[in-house]
């Protein structure tokens, strides 16, 4: 990444009469779109740019020079897991041979679904449950899709009375988010002053309308439920299914496994726990898992080993809750993960969870000086400060407080990517950090060295901090502006 | 040692001291001992670089690479090298979801101009960036009618959606208590009449209609914007991408949302993803959309910069409430929109139409002109993708699968039917070789 600010619009380098493509001359003669009836063909013609090959390629070159990621530097980012992303994965999902219409027949594409069935098998034993299927396309889709298993799971069983979901206050807004888009109402169970599930907050809450309760564990604050048994255990009780968001898989590799832990469904992010690139937010991949006898249950279709025919076919289970995708998934994101598992494979799969823990222990013990740690003790792969000491911070009702937001902006001078900040909603300056298992000692000794020194920056020069960043290729952005003088398109940034 | 775990012995048994344990194990040492797997995970042990490559090329090799002649909403075209070039920067596709706008001006960039794009080709006002796939963004416009209409949960969608459409639809419809009542067809369209009849009732949130339509047909849909409109209903219009280069646009239509997928503006077929489903919709209902959204604004210097911005729509700030459970912004795959689409320009886009609109109909008239197959619904005009009536279909497609073609697929719900697709990559010598040894 350079800070130099690049900033132009492909739409600005256009010039009629460029072109950026080449196609062979048609062979087909007498053809014409012109015979299509004036009706039903546009009738403004469509702006769009008209640019050489090399100026496509200088603009989207400068422009990701303004870019951070993985690959640029440390992206300490809490609960999204931003541990590098192999090159061979990229090589091998880009293989011509998985480049094929996702209608070829299953007989014409057995080592597609082989590969699927591998990686379904392999999340199935990590996770400690029966069967996965691969085909929702994010985590959030996962989610949804875990969700409808429970309640086909419930209609099936003629329980139509079960309308309701737990979910921890300190979950991440899309547990909530996706139990609506699924129809259900949410319930909030309390935490504790530790930040993990209050069960005697619990109890009450739970009864014939409950169709079931979601976690994540260790929770958002990375600290491991310890009562996990015991709130499985009340929440079968009163016939509800617990589900398991998959986002911090990652810590619990090898050690410890969901459906041990008494979930009955899950998801999984390939694109945390399972090395596949974030790319800019998306696409992500969120397969979902389920404990023997709900393996019905599954969106369609599955695929399926065929132990009389040897071979690999797709199978539609009438049970089942539907569909959630158009073919399997996000296909080329499941290469990638089976790549990576590939590579790690058994001998080393539990020590990517146990290095994100000890890198996480590292830079919380080597700042709880410096920043206010509510939650003291033992994380997981991440854990949370609720901001800097007031000795650095300065007084809370002064204007120049140093707040999360500054000490995050402030990180990006110094070539790091901010932590989650202001989540969890359970404390004011949260900042909640996740350094994962590809990061060397040394990166974390010299991160730490920037959050020492910013802590003491805030204190000798509070407003530098609140006007950075300084020496990105922008400033802090007018973001009121954004909402108040909408504009969404070039042609709108013209009017 | 392992390649992807930078620690020595000695980090390790250094960073123990700090975090106060004194063994990997006890980091873990309030996790109650039954629950713990003590055991190594029976998967594959661990492979090399080149072991890894090997395996996965031996799976690659393993499945048959036939010449494309099927659509049914994923199509071959031909992705300009520059493409996946640029796409598989690593600064582009190792980042996060732009949060932190003063470090990801690349993807807020690229973001806005693909939402121009898309605005551009839909004739609507904004685009959102973030749906998976075009079968999850007609179920997003579903659930959109719903929440804008407030009080009324009907939708209407044709029947002339391709099936993995409808399925999908039907899905979340019965999940989110959406009442979806399916149009029927006639003649291979959808039967205006009913839908009409349907509308004014005047209990409906939204009409959803297909272009082109499952057997490839180009649908009229005049006067149901204003039969929508004059019963309170909104209308979405699902148009395959690439045809919106060519085809009278929703906005042109009157459509209040236009979703789809856009896989055939460059992105490969990679066995059915990622794609990524566009969304788009008017001023007026901006706030009822699903989804990322970037916007313009200034830095503190007062240059012109983005940012992702209307986020009180969404999940993570509104949580239950917000217009949808998305959290993805379908960032690598936006890219690879916007730059086929700086590439091809104007220009190209219609070429590409026009090249695979001359192959679909050589193709159609090659077959029906040779007495081999029949229209199904004649005198209905088609782009590149038609359904034609062989008989032995199933045996006809078998013999081409034998030859090295995917000759179209299987129209469902309609014997003896193929439903077959070309592009601008179909030979004029591929088809010809393939009409002679059928």
């Amino acid at each position: 990444m350079n800070n130099v600010y690049y900033g132009k619009l492909i739409f600005e380098l256009s010039q009629p009469g460029r072109v950026g493509y080449s196609l062979p001359k048609s062979a087909f003669e007498g053809y014409s779109l012109d015979d299509l009836s004036a009706e039903s063909r546009r009738g403004a013609e469509v702006e769009l740019p008209e640019c050489d090959e090399l100026t496509v390629a200088r603009h989207y070159t400068n422009m990701s020079n303004n870019n951070f990621g993985v690959d640029t530097g440390f992206y300490p980012l809490g609960s999204c897991t931003m541990k590098y992303n192999p090159k061979i994965n990229e090589e091998v999902a880009a293989l011509p041979g998985f480049n094929i219409h996702p209608a070829t027949p299953a007989a014409l594409s057995q080592g597609a679904l082989r590969l699927y069935d591998e990686v379904q098998k392999t999340l199935s034993e990590i996770a400690g449950l029966s069967r996965f299927t691969l085909n929702p396309y994010a985590g959030a889709h996962g989610e949804l899709t875990g969700l409808m298993v429970i309640r086909t799971y419930h209609q099936q069983r003629g329980d139509t009375q079960r309308t309701k979901i737990i979910v921890p206050d300190s979950a991440h807004g899309t547990n909530p988010a996706s139990a609506a888009v699924c129809g259900l109402q949410i319930v909030q169970v309390k935490s504790t002053p530790r930040g993990t599930v209050d069960v005697e907050d619990l109890k009450p809450l739970l009864g014939p309308d409950v169709a079931g309760m979601m976690m994540t564990n260790p929770n958002t604050l990375g600290i491991f439920e310890t009562e996990i048994p015991e709130i499985a255990r009340l929440v079968h009780e009163c016939g509800g299914l617990m589900y398991y968001d998959g986002a911090n898989l990652n810590p619990m590799l090898g050690v410890c496994r969901p459906g041990d832990m008494g979930f009955d469904v899950m998801h999984i992010n390939l694109h945390k726990t399972f090395s596949t690139p974030h790319g800019g937010g998306g696409p992500g991949s969120g397969p979902v898992g389920v404990r023997q006898g709900l393996e019905h249950c599954l969106p369609n279709p599955q695929v399926v080993y065929n132990e009389e025919t040897h071979l690999y076919e797709l199978r539609t289970d009438e049970h089942s809750l539907g569909y959630v995708s158009g073919w399997l998934g996000n296909y080329a994101i499941i290469i990638r993960a089976y790549a990576y598992l590939l590579s790690l494979g058994r001998e080393n799969i539990a020590m990517a969870g146990k290095l994100s823990v000890l890198n996480a222990n590292y830079i919380k013990e080597s700042l709880k000086d410096y920043f206010n740690l509510p939650i003291d003790g033992l994380c997981k792969h991440e854990f949370v400060f609720d901001g800097l000491r007031e000795e650095y911070a300065g007084d809370h009702h002064a204007s120049d407080h140093v707040t999360t937001l500054d000490v995050a902006k402030r990180l990006l001078d110094y070539g790091y990517h901010a932590p989650t900040i202001y989540f969890p909603l359970l404390f004011h300056e949260a900042m909640m950090i996740e350094p994962t298992e590809t990061e060397s000692r040394d990166t974390l000794d010299a991160f730490i060295a920037v959050m020492q020194q910013i802590a003491e920056e805030a204190k000798a020069n509070p407003q530098m901090l609140k006007t950075a960043p300084h020496n990105t290729p922008i400033r802090r952005l007018d973001d009121v502006k954004a909402v108040k003088e909408p504009k969404f398109t070039y042609r709108s940034l013209q009017a | 040692m392992y390649k992807y775990f930078p620690h020595t012995p000695d980090d390790i048994q250094q960073m123990l001291a700090v975090a106060g344990v004194a063994s990997l194990d006890d980091l873990y040492a309030e996790i109650p001992d039954e629950l713990k797997l003590h055991r190594q995970l029976n998967i594959p042990s661990e492979k090399s670089e080149m072991e890894v490559r090997q395996i996965i090329e031996t799976m690659a090799a393993d499945n048959k690479r036939l010449v494309c002649l099927a659509g049914a909403g994923v199509y071959d075209h031909y992705s300009p090298s520059l493409v996946s070039y640029l796409a598989a920067r690593s600064e582009f596709s190792t980042s996060y979801t732009p949060y932190q706008a003063e470090i990801s001006q690349g993807t807020l960039q690229y973001i806005f101009e693909y939402q121009t794009m898309m605005a551009e080709l839909t004739g609507l006002d904004v685009s959102n960036a973030s749906m998976y796939d075009g079968t999850t963004a007609t179920a997003e416009a579903m659930m959109m009618c719903v929440a804008a209409a407030k009080k009324r949960n009907r939708v209407l969608i044709s029947s002339t959606f391709a099936s993995n459409v409808l399925n999908v639809v039907r899905t979340y419809a019965g999940y989110h208590g959406v009442d979806l009542v399916e149009v029927p067809a006639k003649d291979g369209v959808m039967d205006r009449e009913a839908a009409l009849a349907l509308v004014a009732q005047d209990n409906v949130a939204g009409l959803i209609v297909a272009q082109p339509n499952r057997y490839g047909l180009i649908e009229d849909f005049t006067g149901l914007a204003e039969a929508c409109h004059a019963h309170k209903a909104l209308l979405a219009v699902n148009t395959m991408a690439s045809a919106l280069g060519v085809l009278k646009s929703p906005g042109e239509w009157g459509a209040d949302i236009a979703c789809g997928d856009a896989q055939s503006l460059g992105i490969p077929m990679s066995y059915g993803g990622p794609y990524i489903g566009y969304l788009c919709t008017t001023n007026a209902l901006i706030r009822k959309m699903p989804g990322r959204l970037v916007g313009a604004t200034t830095d503190a210097e007062g240059r012109r910069a983005f940012v992702l911005t209307m986020q009180a729509r969404e999940q993570h700030i509104r949580r239950e409430k917000a217009t949808s459970n998305i959290c993805t912004a379908q960032g690598v795959m936006c890219f690879y929109v916007a730059c086929y689409l700086s590439l091809m320009g104007k220009r190209g886009l219609r070429e590409v139409n026009e090249q695979s609109y001359a192959a679909a109909h050589y193709l159609h008239d090659a077959l029906v002109g040779s007495g081999r197959a029949e229209d199904v619904f004649p005198g209905v005009a088609f782009l590149n993708e038609f359904t034609v009536r062989i008989p032995g279909a199933r045996q006809v497609r078998e013999k081409a699968l034998a030859l090295g073609y995917l000759l179209g697929v299987e129209t469902e719900g309609m014997d003896d039917c193929l439903t077959i697709a070309c592009t601008e990559k179909t030979g004029k010598q591929e088809i010809d070789d393939l009409l002679s040894n059928l």
